[in-house]
């Protein structure tokens, strides 16, 4: 089975279960249930032929069949409003990927240096960086050479292999969080300026309350102007309450008085948001040690997580980011925001591979249901998608 | 895991081929394979670098390099004459319109930076240029992108344009440039959201807000730390709106940035300014040259120089280096050089900025306390003036008064001592050196620090 199928399938068939799970939680009827999951499965049986605007046409017609069910109309929508997401955040990576993929199969029949190449082209353009690139090639061409693999019919697949390989290193994916359950969990948000650190605070705020947990927010960017009132309009929006001080206060103190607030409202979850500082800052980061001391001095298993968010733009640079950020705070995952653009974010495999920082959750979007968990082959299909097109237009040309 | 600059990186090359007398051209290649991981690692786009090494490796190999007894030195010279001149051309101030107000429109990704660098931007038209700015308000979709303006507003006391987050951008600046030639501001300064550039409604609007009045200037504001999709950004938004310059920020950073030479290379619009800290008044002008050391990891002496020369007072340096020669160095010119040490900024940065630093072990581990730097002062301070300029008589329980007056302990204040007594031997040494005429120090600038 090609690399291709193999990866369609896993995308939709995790679409599959997401929407049957879904489904069953929201619809009781039996009817409905059946009817929408035949479909589903329809789909997805199909989707390894067909190609994706059928697969949306489909869907569509399901939902207007859920929408004609009153009952079940608003929390329907709800689920399929979730698939949407996907869909639109990472329609590029998944846009008539088949063709494509055989287009560049179909340009390099043979396996050879120049088919190598053009791989280390199309990894380098998707900010992976040389060394990474080195090592898969390196462990491709051994590969190659080993199981005498001339075409490159059979090299699809193991190029995804290794590098998810490289990513994860036989090292369980991660992407959950540490969720102290019946306790207080404290997540700290660390990251340079611009990041967007505060939007993904929102967004989980979001997340977390969707889940019925109480959640409380700590502004502690009190140096850039307006962070403060930025952190409260997504408190507002979502519904959670900010503890703030104001604009030029110790963002310690504003992490001892949140902890207090969270203990004494028996919040579930406190997330904490601190001013972006470049990593070269020494008097910058030691105030993020201080803010993360202070925290593990209120409570001592706290921070559970701490998360780096690091913009998907980011060139070589988010290396040194993530190590002297996880040299001062103990960084515990990568939360790779602004997704939505044509940027990959390639470094995060090298941090990965280096530093042994897995990324969390993607961020896809402005709304505030636009935070996805992180799914490593999805994201591995995707590095190559957009340098594909272009290269099979300029071979159309 | 810091990355070797090209120096570095050509050392390998370098040492193999240096055996040989002469180099050929297949050793020319393997000096531009280096170059290209040089300019990889730096985050220059992959499709701009091979262009550039085409053209550098054409240079190389018709020029002296294979006659060269320095071959990599002659090879790094060309790739930095290539990469200035490429980034470089006329350094072109600010367009302003003939008949006022100016219009400045400020575009780019979301979080490169665009609105502290509007606020940087209205400090230099009015201290630089003596203009009288309007900054506009136009950022109605990120939550509290207004107020963060409008504190910036406040803090350089400059007024601010807004009208909330409920009216539309384009009428927001079309009311904007009306109240600009009410209030006679001659410079109106728009502040727009940040956009993704395959947000096709959102450029939209700004080819919209373009249409109003033709702006004089419209400035991309790029975060210098972005990768391969630098080139994407500038084509989309130049193809849009039209860019005119671009203004690279966080450069206080230890990005290499190549994004730089990337935008440029593609848009052939000049790079303007580049933001260097969080405060209003980290604005500076680009300098292409130092940019292709950055780029290629060769540190930025000319930087570092430039600071020395606007910290160090030039009189108080003379008299410094009269008090050496006469072997009347005094603890209290001691923390007078400090406290111009201390001025430089954060001692890690300046040691980061010296080429071949971030080679020398342990150093790139050496976590430089400044507060270190305030204890000394403390100690001093604690001290009698007969102590300070004769620390002979500094004996047992005086230590134990300077350690308890400062708050340290006898241990450094010994240490304290110590320090001030090598370095005075060290300076004799050094004076005695200049007069026989041998070299001084190697750095111009600094070395009135330490004459």
């Amino acid at each position: 089975m090609s690399f291709l199928k193999r990866m369609k399938e896993k995308l939709m068939g995790s679409s599959k279960t997401e929407k049957e799970e879904l489904l069953d939680q929201t619809t009781e009827e039996q009817e409905v249930v059946e009817h929408s999951t035949n479909e589903v499965e329809e789909i997805t049986v199909d989707s390894t032929k067909k190609i994706e605007p059928e697969t949306v046409e489909q869907e569509k017609e399901i939902e207007e069949d859920n929408q004609q069910k009153e009952e079940k109309n608003k929390r329907g929508f709800s689920a399929f409003s979730i698939t949407e997401k996907f869909k639109s955040g990472l329609a590029k990576t998944r846009d008539s990927f088949t063709s494509k993929v055989n287009d560049l199969v179909a340009r390099y029949r043979h396996v050879d240096e120049e088919f190598f190449e053009e791989l280390e082209d199309l990894l380098l353009q998707a900010d992976v960086g040389m060394e990474t690139v080195m090592e898969l090639t390196e462990k491709l061409r051994f590969e190659v050479q080993r199981k005498n693999i001339k075409d490159t019919e059979g090299i699809q697949a193991l190029i995804s292999e290794k590098l998810v390989e490289i990513y994860e290193q036989g090292e369980e994916d991660i992407t959950e969080l540490n969720i102290q359950e019946g306790d207080l969990t404290v997540i700290l948000f660390v990251g340079v300026n611009g990041v967007g650190k505060t939007t993904t605070i929102g967004k989980l705020a979001h997340r977390f309350k969707k889940q019925g947990k109480n959640v409380l927010l700590a502004a502690g960017d009190t140096f850039r102007a307006g962070a403060i009132d930025q952190l409260q309009v997504w408190g507002d929006r979502v519904g959670v309450e900010v503890i703030k001080q104001s604009e030029g206060s110790d963002p310690a103190a504003v992490m001892y008085d949140a902890i207090r607030a969270a203990k004494n409202r028996k919040a579930d979850i406190l997330i904490c948001d601190t001013a972006g500082r470049l990593q070269n800052k020494v008097n910058l980061m030691n105030e993020l040690e201080k803010i993360h001391r202070v925290i593990s001095r209120e409570i001592p298993s706290a921070p559970h997580e701490v998360l780096l968010a690091l913009d998907a733009t980011t060139g070589q640079n988010a290396l040194q980011q993530a190590q002297i950020f996880k040299e001062a705070t103990n960084v515990t995952g990568i939360v790779l925001t602004k997704l939505d653009g044509t940027a990959k974010g390639g470094i995060v495999l090298a941090i990965r591979n280096k530093l042994h920082i897995p990324v969390k959750f993607v961020g896809l979007g402005e709304q505030m249901d636009d935070l996805q968990p992180f799914d490593s082959e999805r994201y591995v299909y995707g590095l190559f998608a957009d340098a594909l097109d272009e290269q099979i237009a300029k071979t159309e040309e | 895991m810091a990355f070797e600059g090209l120096a570095e990186r050509l050392q390998g090359t370098i040492n193999k081929i240096k055996g040989k007398g002469k180099v050929n051209e297949q050793d020319v290649k393997e000096m531009m394979r280096e170059v290209r991981f040089a300019l990889i690692e730096a985050d220059v786009n992959l499709k701009v670098v091979k262009s550039f090494v085409k053209k550098v490796s054409e240079r190389a190999v018709g020029q002296d390099v294979m006659k060269s007894l320095t071959p990599g030195q002659q090879v790094i010279k060309i790739v930095q004459d290539e990469l200035t001149d490429l980034m470089g051309g006329e350094q072109s101030p600010i367009k302003f319109a003939t008949k006022p107000p100016t219009v400045i429109m400020m575009v780019g990704l979301q979080g490169a930076g665009k609105t502290t660098t509007t606020g940087k931007l209205a400090n230099v038209l009015r201290k630089k240029y003596n203009r009288k700015p309007l900054l506009v308000a136009a950022d109605i979709y990120r939550p509290a992108a207004v107020k963060q303006l409008q504190t910036l507003g406040k803090q350089l006391s400059l007024p601010v344009f807004s009208l909330g987050t409920d009216i539309s951008p384009v009428e927001i600046v079309r009311q904007a440039i009306e109240t600009a030639k009410e209030e006679h501001h001659d410079v109106v300064l728009i502040d727009t959201a940040g956009r993704l550039h395959v947000d096709e409604k959102l450029m939209q609007e700004l080819k919209d807000i373009r249409a109003l009045k033709e702006p004089d200037e419209v400035f991309l504001v790029v975060d210098a730390m972005t990768g391969q999709d630098a080139v994407n950004v500038a084509e989309s938004f130049d193809e849009a709106v039209g860019i005119t310059g671009v203004v690279l920020t966080k450069l206080d950073g230890d990005t290499r940035g190549g994004a730089a030479l990337s935008i440029r290379s593609v848009t052939q619009k000049p790079i303007k300014f580049v933001g260097m800290g969080e405060k209003m008044d980290a604005l500076e002008p680009f300098h292409p040259e130092r940019m292709a050391s950055r780029i290629l990891g060769m540190g930025d002496v000319m930087t570092l120089i430039e600071k020395a020369q606007a910290a160090v007072d030039e009189e108080q340096a003379k008299a410094l280096e009269e008090k050496f020669k006469t072997q009347s160095f005094t603890l209290d010119d001691f923390l007078e050089q400090m406290s111009q040490v201390k001025k430089l900024g954060p001692l890690d940065e300046i040691l980061k900025m010296l080429p071949g630093a971030n080679k020398i072990k342990g150093l790139e581990n050496a976590k430089i306390d400044d507060k270190q730097i305030g204890h000394i002062e403390a100690i001093i301070l604690s001290m009698t003036p007969a102590e300070k300029t004769n620390p002979e008589i500094i004996n047992a329980s005086r230590r134990k008064r300077i350690a308890k007056g400062s708050g340290s302990s006898v241990q450094e204040v010994n240490r304290l001592i110590k320090q001030f007594e090598d370095m005075k031997k060290m300076m004799k040494q050094m004076t005695g050196m200049a007069q026989k005429g041998k070299k001084k120090m190697k750095l111009p600038g600094l070395d009135s620090l330490f004459k």
